[in-house]
């Protein structure tokens, strides 16, 4: 579905990426994981259109899109849910899951789109009329998520979903993505707790300075003596 | 119903308001303050324009370049080729327009937004007032120059009598609330407040930012450049320095700023005040205090960003609903 060949992306003078290539097949969950400072926020950047590759290419369903503009990829259904979630904070809930049906096609399935998602968050339901800057935490990811799911997409891309979140919120955040994977949504995360990311994971990848070090199933990682001892602290 | 601005009787008071600007001139025969209501509706008119892309956080500061280009192009057209300003105008306008889509093209592709957006903007206002006055053999320079007269002759846009003016700049100022709605009830406005509240939160949700900008960009240089037109053939005589330099391209957001640019009645409260206020102070002080407008705009400016970004009118209205809450709580 998503195939990425030897991408490579800089700021300016400063080499972020150094020809990556990965995939997410249809329906699976992909994970990157990696430290700070490894590139993976930068990876969703590129892929949706944020930020030129300065070499490489990016296919979604066999077409091209390392030339698209931000929006014609969302279009495509690709959607990102950017890290600490970058909601609106002074419109309502309800305002927010607006905003994310943007384009014509996913306004004309808003109602549906609206349905399911009240489905999978019923919480959001009773808040709609509530300001998104006045969400806990946990909520405003959740309703980050909920808002890139509005747009209709295949692949779900989150960004750090649990980032400054307390550990006990961030359990709830994994929950929520489990929850939308179980949609048969594909998703591709990037995240710095790997422990919590990889028991999502169907396919996983290893970034280290802007490099692939080591991609495999999650169970692979789990039993490379390195990755325990670098991320997953056993 | 406490309050005399409910949501009810506001098209009551609006009916009266407009009602009374109407008659006024019937009632009134006084030429200077037809003359003075006049250049309030013009200049509300422009801060109007202005604040279309102010509010979204698309904060120009060199709007007198579109007020510059549309009103030279008209003029001179009128002057040099004898074509009616009612047509020059339109191509005027266009000049404006051009204007802003290279401008904005420039700024909102290479990602120049917030304060980087205004300096820019600034900068080009000055610009085309400079160039005004380098092109001095057709403009006039510095000292501008005085369009021809025709008497009365309403298909050239000059008329016997003030109260015509009137009555076109109220109608220029009513057009430009109405289209305030008009952007209030499309999608574009919600797309325009996503991007100014959060570029790439709105850029994920698959709003096209560049495109958005620059149709209010245009949409409001346009207006802005036929405002330029309307304050020309008011006052017949154009000048660089009031038409384009630094000191209208302040003055046009000062206005809005002051008066609130987030409501829609914000920047025309604004621009009575002002204006008021400037007649006072000319006519009390004379020509004393020459330069010190400049001044006290940039000092008012800054104030009024820092302490009451809603503006005078914004804030009273805000302070008004609070009231009004505690109130329905309390009883």
């Amino acid at each position: 579905m998503l195939e990425i060949e030897g991408i490579s992306a800089a700021y300016g003078e400063f080499r972020v990426l150094h020809e990556i290539s990965l995939g997410v097949r249809s329906g699976e969950t992909a994970i990157a994981v990696g430290p700070n400072g490894a590139g993976k926020t930068t990876l969703l950047k590129v892929i949706s259109g944020l930020l030129r590759p300065s070499l490489g290419k990016i296919y979604f369903d066999g077409q091209r899109i390392d030339d698209q503009e931000t929006h014609e990829i969302v279009k495509l259904g690709i959607s990102l849910v950017p890290e600490g979630g970058r909601l609106f904070p002074y419109l309502t809930v309800l305002d927010n899951l607006k905003i994310g049906a943007f384009s014509k096609k996913a306004r004309e399935e808003f109602r549906k789109a609206l349905d399911e998602i009240f489905g999978l968050f019923p919480i959001l339901k009773d808040r709609k009329k509530q300001l998104a800057g006045s969400l806990s935490g946990g909520e405003r990811q959740m309703l980050a998520i909920a808002r890139s799911l509005m747009s209709r997409p295949k692949l779900v891309m989150l960004d750090e979903p649990s980032s400054g979140l307390a550990p006990k919120i961030m359990a709830r955040v994994f929950e929520f993505v489990r929850r939308i994977k179980s949609q048969g949504y594909s998703i591709l995360m990037v995240e710095q707790n790997a422990r919590k990311a990889l028991e999502l994971a169907d396919h996983a990848y290893l970034l280290e300075s802007g490099r692939l070090q080591f991609h495999g199933g999650a169970e692979d990682f789990v039993k490379n003596p390195y990755i325990k001892k670098a991320y997953l602290g056993i | 119903m406490r309050s005399p601005l409910n949501i009810k009787r506001g098209p009551i008071l609006l009916t009266v308001i407009l009602g009374c600007l109407i008659l006024f001139p019937v009632f009134s025969p006084s030429p200077y303050l037809i003359h003075i209501i006049t250049l309030i509706f013009i200049w509300s008119y422009v801060s109007t324009a202005w604040s279309y892309m102010g509010r979204f956080g698309l904060v120009s500061l060199g709007h007198g370049a579109f007020l510059g280009t549309g009103a030279y192009i008209t003029a001179l057209l009128f002057n040099f080729f004898n074509l009616s300003p009612w047509i020059g105008m339109l191509i005027g306008a266009s000049g404006a327009v051009f204007l802003a889509a290279v401008l904005g093209y420039a700024c909102f592709r290479s990602g120049i937004i917030g304060d980087y957006f205004a300096l820019v903007t600034l900068a080009v206002g000055e610009l085309v007032a400079l160039s005004i006055i380098a092109m001095r053999e057709i403009t006039g320079g510095s000292l501008g120059f005085t369009l021809r007269s025709l008497g009365n002759s309403p298909l050239y846009f000059q008329f016997g009598s003030k109260v015509y003016f009137y009555y076109i700049s109220l109608l220029f100022l009513l057009f430009a609330l109405y289209l305030w709605k008009r952007i209030d009830k499309s999608k574009m406005q919600k797309a325009l407040k996503a991007i100014g509240e959060d570029e790439v939160a709105a850029s994920s949700v698959g709003i096209n930012i560049i495109r958005h900008k620059m149709a209010i960009f245009i949409i409001s240089a346009f207006l802005t450049g036929i405002g330029g037109v309307l304050y020309a053939q008011y006052i017949t005589y154009l000048n660089p320095h009031t038409l384009s330099g630094v000191t209208v391209s302040l003055a046009i957001p000062f206005k809005a700023i002051l008066g609130g640019m987030f409501n829609i009645w914000g920047p025309a409260i604004g621009t009575a005040m002002i204006v008021s206020l400037e007649e006072y102070i000319r006519v009390s002080y004379g020509t004393k205090f020459v330069g010190v407008s400049e001044v006290v705009y940039g000092i008012a400016l800054i104030t009024l960003i820092i302490f009451l970004p809603k503006g005078l009118y914004g804030t009273v209205l805000e302070i008004f609903h609070k009231r009004q809450r505690s109130a329905e709580t309390i009883t």
